[in-house]
């Protein structure tokens, strides 16, 4: 019990330390088009061809 | 003897039910995760058609090794490894240049306050391409992809500190080139572009 405390209370403070040291790097100016270059194209509508990739292989597995 | 036919063939019948139930939701989570394969790969290689080629490659090796995703597990970072060892695979082939499309990019405009006038997403991406590859996915994971630096030392199977280094080392970089106004016109980008990551296959390769 003791033992996955301190397991918890070192997990949450490496998360701390890599939040305070993300602080500590200010973001650049184009960091936001970093992710909105990479956004733009999760938000594309998905070519069919995936979709029927995975139908095809399904079929072939039954 | 009735019981334990009985038996069998309800465990039997139950194994196949959880595994049909298995496969469905793989199914559905890769399915999931296509659109952010393909952010990746378009980060990663540039062109989107080559792009799309690299995540199709991705999903039929991801098929075929559905038995080792473990459930529960981020289906995300299970992929992304497997469409950066083939990436990578592809590289040293040289299949893939380092190329953008414009067409996308060019119409979205990033405006980064401090700075005269509206920089082009396309000139960043382009920035981008001339990093070499282990910054680039680095900075892609971290930067773009949201992963924690833990998840994406995973996904590149190496130290944390090291993607810190190549996250560090791409933005002090892509940070140099926008304030210095140096990043490449597009011709030249794919040039320097693919020098600088063949290069650093070619240094990898042989150092290892």
């Amino acid at each position: 019990m003791a033992k996955e405390k301190r397991t918890s209370d070192k997990r949450m403070k490496d998360i701390g330390m890599e939040r305070h040291e993300r602080r500590r790097q200010p973001s650049p100016d184009w960091a936001s088009g970093l992710r909105r270059l990479y956004d733009s194209v999760v938000e594309e509508p998905l070519p069919d061809a995936f979709s029927k990739l995975l139908d095809d292989l399904d079929r072939a597995d039954d | 003897m009735l019981f334990r036919s009985f038996w069998t063939i309800s465990t039997e019948r139950m194994t196949e039910m959880r595994s049909a139930a298995d496969a469905a939701s793989f199914k559905r989570e890769l399915t999931g995760v296509i659109p952010h394969l393909r952010a990746f790969a378009r980060g990663l290689c540039g062109r989107p058609d080559l792009a799309d080629d690299l995540v199709q490659e991705t999903l039929l090796k991801a098929w075929a090794a559905q038995e080792r995703f473990e459930p529960g597990t981020s289906m995300r970072a299970w992929t992304f490894v497997i469409l950066r060892n083939a990436y990578l695979t592809d590289m040293r082939r040289n299949r893939f240049r380092a190329d953008y499309d414009e067409t996308v990019a060019e119409r979205i405009l990033v405006a980064p306050p401090g700075q005269e006038g509206p920089m082009h997403l396309s000139d960043l991406h382009r920035a981008l391409l001339t990093l070499p590859p282990e910054r680039r996915e680095a900075l892609l994971l971290v930067g773009a992809g949201g992963f924690s630096y833990e998840e994406a030392a995973d996904i590149c199977e190496c130290a944390v500190g090291t993607i810190k280094s190549r996250v560090g080392r791409a933005r002090a970089t892509l940070s140099a080139m926008i304030e210095e106004g140096t990043i490449p016109r597009r011709a030249v980008g794919d040039a320097v572009a693919h020098d600088a990551i063949m290069a650093e296959l070619n240094e990898s390769t042989s150092a290892s």
